[in-house]
Protein backbone atom coordinates (compact mmCIF):
# COMPACT_ATOMS: atom_id res chain seq x y z
CA UNK A 1 0.00 0.00 0.00
CA UNK A 2 1.13 3.54 -1.14
CA UNK A 3 0.88 6.20 2.68
CA UNK A 4 -0.56 9.04 2.16
CA UNK A 5 2.44 11.25 2.32
CA UNK A 6 3.89 9.36 -0.74
CA UNK A 7 0.54 10.07 -2.71
CA UNK A 8 0.60 14.08 -1.77
CA UNK A 9 3.78 14.31 -2.44
CA UNK A 10 3.25 12.28 -5.72
CA UNK A 11 0.45 14.31 -7.13
CA UNK A 12 2.19 17.39 -6.35
CA UNK A 13 5.19 16.73 -8.05
CA UNK A 14 2.64 15.29 -11.08
CA UNK A 15 1.05 18.24 -10.98
CA UNK A 16 3.73 21.06 -10.84
CA UNK A 17 5.78 19.31 -13.80
CA UNK A 18 2.54 19.32 -15.69
CA UNK A 19 1.72 23.08 -14.93
CA UNK A 20 5.32 23.95 -16.11
CA UNK A 21 5.36 21.78 -19.15
CA UNK A 22 2.03 23.71 -20.13
CA UNK A 23 2.68 26.83 -19.42
CA UNK A 24 5.77 27.01 -21.35
CA UNK A 25 4.07 25.06 -24.61
CA UNK A 26 1.55 28.10 -23.91
CA UNK A 27 3.80 30.68 -23.85
CA UNK A 28 5.80 29.23 -26.70
CA UNK A 29 3.08 29.20 -29.30
CA UNK A 30 1.36 32.92 -28.05
CA UNK A 31 2.60 34.53 -30.55
CA UNK A 32 1.77 32.50 -33.70
CA UNK A 33 -1.90 32.39 -32.39
CA UNK A 34 -2.64 35.94 -31.39
CA UNK A 35 -1.02 36.50 -35.38
CA UNK A 36 -3.79 33.40 -36.76
CA UNK A 37 -6.77 35.48 -34.55
CA UNK A 38 -5.22 39.06 -36.07
CA UNK A 39 -5.57 37.45 -39.38
CA UNK A 40 -8.98 35.90 -38.52
CA UNK A 41 -10.23 39.49 -37.50
CA UNK A 42 -9.11 41.19 -40.72
CA UNK A 43 -10.94 38.85 -42.68
CA UNK A 44 -14.19 38.99 -40.87
CA UNK A 45 -14.16 42.71 -41.33
CA UNK A 46 -12.87 42.22 -45.67
CA UNK A 47 -15.98 39.64 -45.77
CA UNK A 48 -18.29 42.62 -44.43
CA UNK A 49 -17.41 44.28 -47.48
CA UNK A 50 -17.62 41.08 -50.05
CA UNK A 51 -13.82 40.74 -50.47
CA UNK A 52 -12.91 37.20 -50.24
CA UNK A 53 -9.80 36.36 -48.56
CA UNK A 54 -7.12 33.61 -47.57
CA UNK A 55 -5.10 33.84 -44.56
CA UNK A 56 -1.78 34.45 -46.70
CA UNK A 57 -3.44 37.49 -48.60
CA UNK A 58 -5.45 39.21 -45.52
CA UNK A 59 -3.17 41.20 -44.46
CA UNK A 60 -2.21 42.82 -48.08
CA UNK A 61 -5.84 43.35 -48.79
CA UNK A 62 -6.51 44.99 -45.43
CA UNK A 63 -3.85 47.27 -45.86
CA UNK A 64 -5.50 48.04 -49.43
CA UNK A 65 -9.13 48.04 -49.16
CA UNK A 66 -9.15 49.49 -45.21
CA UNK A 67 -8.40 52.93 -45.91
CA UNK A 68 -8.92 54.18 -42.24
CA UNK A 69 -9.98 53.32 -38.89
CA UNK A 70 -10.74 55.44 -35.90
CA UNK A 71 -12.64 54.89 -32.99
CA UNK A 72 -15.61 57.52 -31.20
CA UNK A 73 -17.41 57.66 -28.59
CA UNK A 74 -21.53 57.81 -28.60
CA UNK A 75 -21.55 61.73 -28.82
CA UNK A 76 -19.62 60.90 -31.96
CA UNK A 77 -16.34 62.24 -30.83
CA UNK A 78 -13.08 61.04 -32.21
CA UNK A 79 -10.59 58.81 -29.40
CA UNK A 80 -7.42 59.77 -30.50
CA UNK A 81 -4.70 57.48 -29.34
CA UNK A 82 -6.91 54.25 -30.34
CA UNK A 83 -6.85 52.01 -33.43
CA UNK A 84 -9.90 50.57 -33.97
CA UNK A 85 -8.61 46.98 -34.53
CA UNK A 86 -7.17 47.32 -31.16
CA UNK A 87 -10.33 47.57 -29.57
CA UNK A 88 -11.94 44.61 -27.97
CA UNK A 89 -15.52 44.68 -28.89
CA UNK A 90 -16.35 41.98 -26.77
CA UNK A 91 -15.64 43.85 -23.72
CA UNK A 92 -16.75 47.16 -24.98
CA UNK A 93 -20.45 45.38 -25.61
CA UNK A 94 -20.45 44.87 -21.75
CA UNK A 95 -19.99 48.44 -20.80
CA UNK A 96 -22.88 50.85 -20.78
CA UNK A 97 -23.46 53.04 -24.30
CA UNK A 98 -21.57 56.22 -22.41
CA UNK A 99 -18.51 54.52 -21.82
CA UNK A 100 -17.84 52.74 -24.68
CA UNK A 101 -15.00 52.68 -27.46
CA UNK A 102 -16.60 52.66 -30.96
CA UNK A 103 -14.00 51.29 -33.73
CA UNK A 104 -15.28 52.17 -37.08
CA UNK A 105 -13.51 50.99 -40.49
CA UNK A 106 -13.70 52.75 -43.60
CA UNK A 107 -13.34 50.79 -46.86
CA UNK A 108 -12.53 52.67 -50.11
CA UNK A 109 -14.37 49.97 -53.36
CA UNK A 110 -12.20 49.86 -56.49
CA UNK A 111 -14.55 52.28 -58.12
CA UNK A 112 -13.76 54.93 -54.95
CA UNK A 113 -17.06 54.32 -53.06
CA UNK A 114 -16.63 54.87 -49.19
CA UNK A 115 -18.25 52.18 -47.23
CA UNK A 116 -18.00 52.49 -43.32
CA UNK A 117 -18.13 49.06 -41.24
CA UNK A 118 -18.71 48.76 -37.91
CA UNK A 119 -18.16 45.32 -36.04
CA UNK A 120 -20.83 43.77 -33.41
CA UNK A 121 -20.63 41.37 -30.45
CA UNK A 122 -23.71 39.54 -28.85
CA UNK A 123 -24.90 36.30 -27.62
CA UNK A 124 -26.04 33.28 -29.49
CA UNK A 125 -27.97 29.79 -27.84
CA UNK A 126 -24.58 28.23 -27.20
CA UNK A 127 -22.13 30.79 -26.56
CA UNK A 128 -21.13 34.33 -28.60
CA UNK A 129 -21.70 35.52 -31.64
CA UNK A 130 -20.25 38.72 -33.27
CA UNK A 131 -20.18 40.04 -37.19
CA UNK A 132 -19.54 43.12 -38.79
CA UNK A 133 -21.96 45.76 -40.51
CA UNK A 134 -20.71 47.79 -43.22
CA UNK A 135 -22.80 50.43 -44.49
CA UNK A 136 -23.20 52.54 -47.88
CA UNK A 137 -21.85 56.77 -47.28
CA UNK A 138 -25.15 57.39 -46.54
CA UNK A 139 -24.38 55.76 -43.27
CA UNK A 140 -28.10 54.01 -43.33
CA UNK A 141 -28.21 51.74 -46.06
CA UNK A 142 -26.17 48.41 -45.60
CA UNK A 143 -23.68 47.16 -48.26
CA UNK A 144 -23.19 43.77 -46.63
CA UNK A 145 -22.64 41.44 -43.60
CA UNK A 146 -20.63 39.37 -41.91
CA UNK A 147 -21.81 37.38 -38.50
CA UNK A 148 -20.08 34.10 -37.22
CA UNK A 149 -20.21 32.24 -34.07
CA UNK A 150 -18.48 30.36 -31.58
CA UNK A 151 -20.65 27.49 -31.18
CA UNK A 152 -24.29 27.50 -32.97
CA UNK A 153 -25.85 24.47 -33.99
CA UNK A 154 -24.92 22.84 -37.02
CA UNK A 155 -27.52 23.69 -39.61
CA UNK A 156 -30.04 25.59 -37.70
CA UNK A 157 -28.10 29.03 -35.57
CA UNK A 158 -24.84 27.93 -36.89
CA UNK A 159 -26.60 29.68 -40.47
CA UNK A 160 -26.09 32.96 -39.75
CA UNK A 161 -22.97 32.43 -41.10
CA UNK A 162 -23.88 31.20 -44.24
CA UNK A 163 -23.12 33.92 -47.03
CA UNK A 164 -27.25 33.12 -47.39
CA UNK A 165 -28.10 34.47 -44.59
CA UNK A 166 -26.18 37.28 -44.88
CA UNK A 167 -26.85 38.42 -48.35
CA UNK A 168 -29.95 39.16 -47.36
CA UNK A 169 -29.20 41.97 -45.53
CA UNK A 170 -27.60 43.92 -48.33
CA UNK A 171 -30.08 47.49 -49.38
CA UNK A 172 -31.45 47.05 -45.92
CA UNK A 173 -31.70 50.20 -43.75
CA UNK A 174 -31.37 51.09 -40.31
CA UNK A 175 -33.69 54.05 -40.04
CA UNK A 176 -37.08 54.66 -40.80
CA UNK A 177 -38.57 57.39 -43.05
CA UNK A 178 -38.72 59.68 -40.36
CA UNK A 179 -35.11 59.27 -39.43
CA UNK A 180 -35.55 56.92 -36.40
CA UNK A 181 -33.19 53.86 -35.56
CA UNK A 182 -35.10 50.76 -36.19
CA UNK A 183 -32.22 48.39 -37.36
CA UNK A 184 -32.71 45.31 -38.66
CA UNK A 185 -34.55 42.33 -37.21
CA UNK A 186 -35.14 39.21 -38.07
CA UNK A 187 -38.68 37.72 -38.89
CA UNK A 188 -40.36 34.41 -38.99
CA UNK A 189 -42.84 33.43 -41.60
CA UNK A 190 -40.57 35.10 -44.17
CA UNK A 191 -39.97 38.80 -44.43
CA UNK A 192 -41.66 40.47 -47.30
CA UNK A 193 -39.15 42.46 -49.57
CA UNK A 194 -40.30 45.36 -49.32
CA UNK A 195 -39.26 45.60 -45.78
CA UNK A 196 -36.38 47.61 -45.32
CA UNK A 197 -35.39 46.29 -41.93
CA UNK A 198 -36.27 42.69 -41.74
CA UNK A 199 -35.04 39.36 -43.06
CA UNK A 200 -35.95 36.09 -43.42
CA UNK A 201 -35.58 34.25 -39.84
CA UNK A 202 -33.63 30.95 -39.71
CA UNK A 203 -36.40 27.78 -38.92
CA UNK A 204 -34.75 26.38 -35.70
CA UNK A 205 -32.60 28.69 -35.31
CA UNK A 206 -34.84 31.35 -33.32
CA UNK A 207 -32.44 32.21 -29.93
CA UNK A 208 -29.64 32.90 -32.15
CA UNK A 209 -31.86 34.53 -34.33
CA UNK A 210 -32.85 36.83 -31.31
CA UNK A 211 -29.61 37.22 -29.66
CA UNK A 212 -28.85 38.52 -33.11
CA UNK A 213 -31.92 41.11 -33.19
CA UNK A 214 -30.69 42.15 -29.81
CA UNK A 215 -27.32 42.30 -31.35
CA UNK A 216 -28.36 44.58 -34.48
CA UNK A 217 -30.28 47.23 -31.68
CA UNK A 218 -27.69 46.99 -28.81
CA UNK A 219 -24.69 47.20 -30.78
CA UNK A 220 -25.51 49.83 -33.69
CA UNK A 221 -27.44 52.17 -30.85
CA UNK A 222 -24.60 54.06 -29.53
CA UNK A 223 -23.33 54.73 -33.16
CA UNK A 224 -26.34 56.76 -33.35
CA UNK A 225 -24.72 59.90 -33.30
CA UNK A 226 -22.24 58.94 -35.67
CA UNK A 227 -24.56 57.54 -38.15
CA UNK A 228 -26.99 60.98 -38.40
CA UNK A 229 -23.86 62.95 -38.85
CA UNK A 230 -23.09 63.91 -42.14
CA UNK A 231 -19.33 63.54 -42.24
CA UNK B 1 13.14 -6.02 -17.49
CA UNK B 2 15.95 -8.54 -17.84
CA UNK B 3 14.84 -10.54 -20.45
CA UNK B 4 14.98 -8.04 -23.84
CA UNK B 5 12.05 -7.79 -26.18
CA UNK B 6 13.05 -7.54 -29.83
CA UNK B 7 10.96 -4.32 -31.26
CA UNK B 8 8.87 -5.68 -33.94
CA UNK B 9 8.07 -9.57 -31.70
CA UNK B 10 4.63 -11.27 -32.79
CA UNK B 11 3.01 -10.28 -29.42
CA UNK B 12 3.97 -6.41 -30.78
CA UNK B 13 2.38 -7.43 -34.33
CA UNK B 14 -0.17 -8.69 -32.53
CA UNK B 15 -0.78 -5.89 -30.46
CA UNK B 16 -0.48 -3.73 -33.14
CA UNK B 17 -3.17 -5.87 -35.69
CA UNK B 18 -5.66 -5.99 -32.78
CA UNK B 19 -7.33 -2.94 -32.95
CA UNK B 20 -7.56 -2.55 -36.59
CA UNK B 21 -9.43 -5.33 -37.07
CA UNK B 22 -10.24 -7.49 -34.48
CA UNK B 23 -10.90 -5.26 -31.61
CA UNK B 24 -11.30 -2.05 -33.71
CA UNK B 25 -12.40 0.73 -30.60
CA UNK B 26 -15.20 2.10 -33.24
CA UNK B 27 -16.41 -0.89 -35.36
CA UNK B 28 -16.21 -3.18 -32.70
CA UNK B 29 -15.82 -1.71 -28.99
CA UNK B 30 -18.20 1.08 -29.91
CA UNK B 31 -16.13 3.74 -28.28
CA UNK B 32 -15.11 7.25 -29.05
CA UNK B 33 -18.43 7.31 -31.40
CA UNK B 34 -19.72 11.06 -30.69
CA UNK B 35 -16.48 12.63 -32.12
CA UNK B 36 -16.44 10.21 -34.95
CA UNK B 37 -20.09 11.72 -35.57
CA UNK B 38 -18.90 15.54 -35.25
CA UNK B 39 -16.02 15.83 -36.99
CA UNK B 40 -16.41 13.94 -39.93
CA UNK B 41 -18.24 15.80 -42.50
CA UNK B 42 -15.16 16.45 -44.13
CA UNK B 43 -12.46 14.46 -44.82
CA UNK B 44 -9.55 17.45 -43.59
CA UNK B 45 -10.84 17.99 -39.59
CA UNK B 46 -11.32 13.78 -39.72
CA UNK B 47 -7.88 13.18 -40.65
CA UNK B 48 -6.35 16.10 -38.09
CA UNK B 49 -8.63 14.65 -35.21
CA UNK B 50 -7.39 10.97 -36.04
CA UNK B 51 -3.88 12.25 -36.14
CA UNK B 52 -4.63 14.16 -32.59
CA UNK B 53 -6.01 10.62 -31.23
CA UNK B 54 -3.28 8.66 -32.38
CA UNK B 55 -0.66 11.01 -30.59
CA UNK B 56 -3.05 11.55 -27.56
CA UNK B 57 -2.95 7.81 -27.26
CA UNK B 58 0.40 6.92 -27.67
CA UNK B 59 2.30 8.55 -25.82
CA UNK B 60 -0.44 8.71 -23.02
CA UNK B 61 -0.28 5.18 -23.34
CA UNK B 62 3.91 5.29 -23.17
CA UNK B 63 3.85 7.60 -20.12
CA UNK B 64 1.32 5.92 -17.91
CA UNK B 65 3.82 2.63 -18.86
CA UNK B 66 7.09 4.27 -17.78
CA UNK B 67 4.93 5.17 -14.48
CA UNK B 68 2.75 2.36 -13.95
CA UNK B 69 5.11 1.26 -10.98
CA UNK B 70 5.10 4.46 -9.43
CA UNK B 71 1.39 5.31 -9.68
CA UNK B 72 -0.54 4.78 -6.17
CA UNK B 73 -3.51 2.66 -6.58
CA UNK B 74 -5.40 5.23 -4.91
CA UNK B 75 -5.16 7.40 -7.15
CA UNK B 76 -4.71 6.08 -10.79
CA UNK B 77 -7.38 7.13 -12.49
CA UNK B 78 -6.74 10.87 -11.50
CA UNK B 79 -3.01 10.16 -12.58
CA UNK B 80 -4.40 9.06 -15.96
CA UNK B 81 -6.83 12.08 -16.34
CA UNK B 82 -3.86 14.42 -15.92
CA UNK B 83 -1.79 13.00 -18.52
CA UNK B 84 -4.25 12.80 -21.05
CA UNK B 85 -5.38 16.03 -20.34
CA UNK B 86 -1.61 17.46 -20.60
CA UNK B 87 -1.28 16.01 -23.76
CA UNK B 88 -4.42 17.09 -25.37
CA UNK B 89 -4.50 20.74 -24.44
CA UNK B 90 -0.80 20.51 -25.84
CA UNK B 91 -2.17 19.29 -29.18
CA UNK B 92 -4.71 21.74 -28.97
CA UNK B 93 -2.66 24.72 -28.45
CA UNK B 94 -0.55 22.90 -31.45
CA UNK B 95 -3.16 22.95 -33.72
CA UNK B 96 -4.64 27.18 -32.81
CA UNK B 97 -1.08 27.83 -33.86
CA UNK B 98 -0.28 25.94 -36.94
CA UNK B 99 -3.88 24.82 -38.28
CA UNK B 100 -6.42 27.54 -36.96
CA UNK B 101 -8.87 27.11 -39.39
CA UNK B 102 -9.24 22.92 -38.63
CA UNK B 103 -9.03 23.85 -35.05
CA UNK B 104 -11.91 26.09 -35.19
CA UNK B 105 -13.60 23.32 -37.15
CA UNK B 106 -13.04 20.52 -34.83
CA UNK B 107 -13.95 23.61 -31.69
CA UNK B 108 -14.89 21.55 -28.70
CA UNK B 109 -14.09 17.87 -29.75
CA UNK B 110 -10.36 18.61 -29.29
CA UNK B 111 -10.90 18.81 -25.84
CA UNK B 112 -13.16 16.31 -26.10
CA UNK B 113 -10.62 13.27 -26.71
CA UNK B 114 -9.57 13.77 -23.03
CA UNK B 115 -12.85 12.22 -22.43
CA UNK B 116 -12.77 9.82 -25.35
CA UNK B 117 -13.62 6.26 -23.65
CA UNK B 118 -11.03 4.63 -26.09
CA UNK B 119 -7.77 6.42 -24.06
CA UNK B 120 -8.63 5.72 -20.92
CA UNK B 121 -9.81 2.05 -21.44
CA UNK B 122 -6.48 1.58 -22.86
CA UNK B 123 -4.38 2.94 -20.53
CA UNK B 124 -6.52 1.40 -17.28
CA UNK B 125 -6.49 -2.10 -19.56
CA UNK B 126 -2.94 -2.20 -21.02
CA UNK B 127 -0.75 0.21 -20.20
CA UNK B 128 -1.08 -0.24 -16.09
CA UNK B 129 -0.07 -3.72 -17.12
CA UNK B 130 2.76 -3.77 -19.49
CA UNK B 131 6.21 -2.92 -20.54
CA UNK B 132 6.25 1.25 -22.10
CA UNK B 133 7.20 -0.08 -25.66
CA UNK B 134 4.31 -2.60 -26.04
CA UNK B 135 2.20 0.22 -24.76
CA UNK B 136 3.08 2.73 -26.78
CA UNK B 137 2.37 0.20 -29.76
CA UNK B 138 -0.80 -0.37 -28.41
CA UNK B 139 -1.74 2.89 -28.06
CA UNK B 140 -0.63 4.03 -31.71
CA UNK B 141 -2.68 0.91 -32.94
CA UNK B 142 -5.74 2.29 -31.52
CA UNK B 143 -5.49 5.37 -32.50
CA UNK B 144 -5.15 4.13 -35.54
CA UNK B 145 -8.07 2.22 -35.57
CA UNK B 146 -10.03 4.77 -34.71
CA UNK B 147 -8.74 7.07 -37.04
CA UNK B 148 -9.16 4.61 -39.94
CA UNK B 149 -12.98 4.97 -39.29
CA UNK B 150 -12.97 8.21 -39.33
CA UNK B 151 -11.22 8.79 -42.21
CA UNK B 152 -13.43 6.34 -44.24
CA UNK B 153 -16.36 8.58 -43.09
CA UNK B 154 -15.20 11.34 -43.71
CA UNK B 155 -14.40 10.21 -47.15
CA UNK B 156 -17.71 9.65 -48.02
CA UNK B 157 -19.82 12.14 -45.72
CA UNK B 158 -17.16 14.83 -47.70
CA UNK B 159 -17.63 12.59 -51.52
CA UNK B 160 -21.50 12.62 -51.54
CA UNK B 161 -22.41 15.52 -49.33
CA UNK B 162 -20.30 17.96 -50.94
CA UNK B 163 -18.90 16.49 -53.98
CA UNK B 164 -15.46 17.50 -53.00
CA UNK B 165 -12.43 15.38 -51.60
CA UNK B 166 -10.21 17.34 -49.13
CA UNK B 167 -12.20 20.75 -50.42
CA UNK B 168 -11.26 19.83 -53.93
CA UNK B 169 -14.38 19.39 -55.78
CA UNK B 170 -14.22 16.12 -57.89
CA UNK B 171 -17.79 15.24 -58.97
CA UNK B 172 -17.72 16.41 -62.70
CA UNK B 173 -19.69 19.34 -63.64
CA UNK B 174 -20.94 16.91 -65.85
CA UNK B 175 -23.02 15.16 -63.41
CA UNK B 176 -24.62 18.16 -61.82
CA UNK B 177 -26.22 19.19 -65.22
CA UNK B 178 -27.41 15.71 -65.89
CA UNK B 179 -29.23 15.71 -62.91
CA UNK B 180 -26.62 14.54 -59.69
CA UNK B 181 -27.63 16.46 -56.68
CA UNK B 182 -24.97 16.83 -53.54
CA UNK B 183 -27.01 15.21 -50.46
CA UNK B 184 -27.30 17.48 -48.25
CA UNK B 185 -28.44 14.75 -45.33
CA UNK B 186 -25.10 13.54 -45.49
CA UNK B 187 -24.13 16.50 -44.06
CA UNK B 188 -26.26 16.09 -41.04
CA UNK B 189 -25.24 13.82 -38.28
CA UNK B 190 -27.27 10.75 -38.32
CA UNK B 191 -25.90 10.45 -41.68
CA UNK B 192 -22.37 9.57 -40.30
CA UNK B 193 -23.92 7.14 -37.61
CA UNK B 194 -25.25 5.10 -40.58
CA UNK B 195 -22.36 5.42 -42.81
CA UNK B 196 -20.72 3.96 -39.21
CA UNK B 197 -23.35 1.01 -39.48
CA UNK B 198 -23.07 0.28 -43.23
CA UNK B 199 -18.91 -0.22 -42.11
CA UNK B 200 -19.57 -2.34 -39.34
CA UNK B 201 -21.83 -4.51 -41.11
CA UNK B 202 -19.17 -4.77 -44.13
CA UNK B 203 -16.55 -5.49 -41.44
CA UNK B 204 -18.69 -8.04 -40.11
CA UNK B 205 -19.81 -10.20 -43.27
CA UNK B 206 -16.32 -9.85 -44.06
CA UNK B 207 -14.47 -10.99 -40.37
CA UNK B 208 -17.21 -13.78 -39.64
CA UNK B 209 -15.70 -14.31 -36.23
CA UNK B 210 -16.96 -11.09 -35.02
CA UNK B 211 -20.36 -11.83 -35.38
CA UNK B 212 -22.44 -12.51 -32.31
CA UNK B 213 -24.62 -15.95 -32.17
Amino acid sequence: MYSNRYIIIYSTILVIVVATLLTLVSIGLKPKQDYNRKVEKMQNVLASVHIETTPKNAQEYFNKYIIEQFVIDYKNVKQENFLAFEVNVEKESKLPAEKRKLPVFVHKTDDGQIKYIIPMYGKGLWGPIWGYISLNEDKNTIYGAFFDHKGETPGLGAEISTIEFQNQFKNKKLFDEKGNFVSVKTVKGGAIDVDAHAVDAISGGTITCNGLNKMMVDELKPYEMFLKSKN
Amino acid sequence: MSQKESLFSPKIIKTFLGPLNQNNPIAVQVLGICSALAVTVQLKPALVMAISVIIVSSFANLIISLLRNTIPTNIRIIVQLVVIATLVIIVDQVLKAYVYDVSKKLSVFVGLIITNCIIMGRLEAFAMGNKPWVSFVDGFANGVGYGIILILVGFFRELFGSGKIMGISVIPEFFYQMGYENNGFMILPPMALITIGIIIWIHRSWNKTLIEK
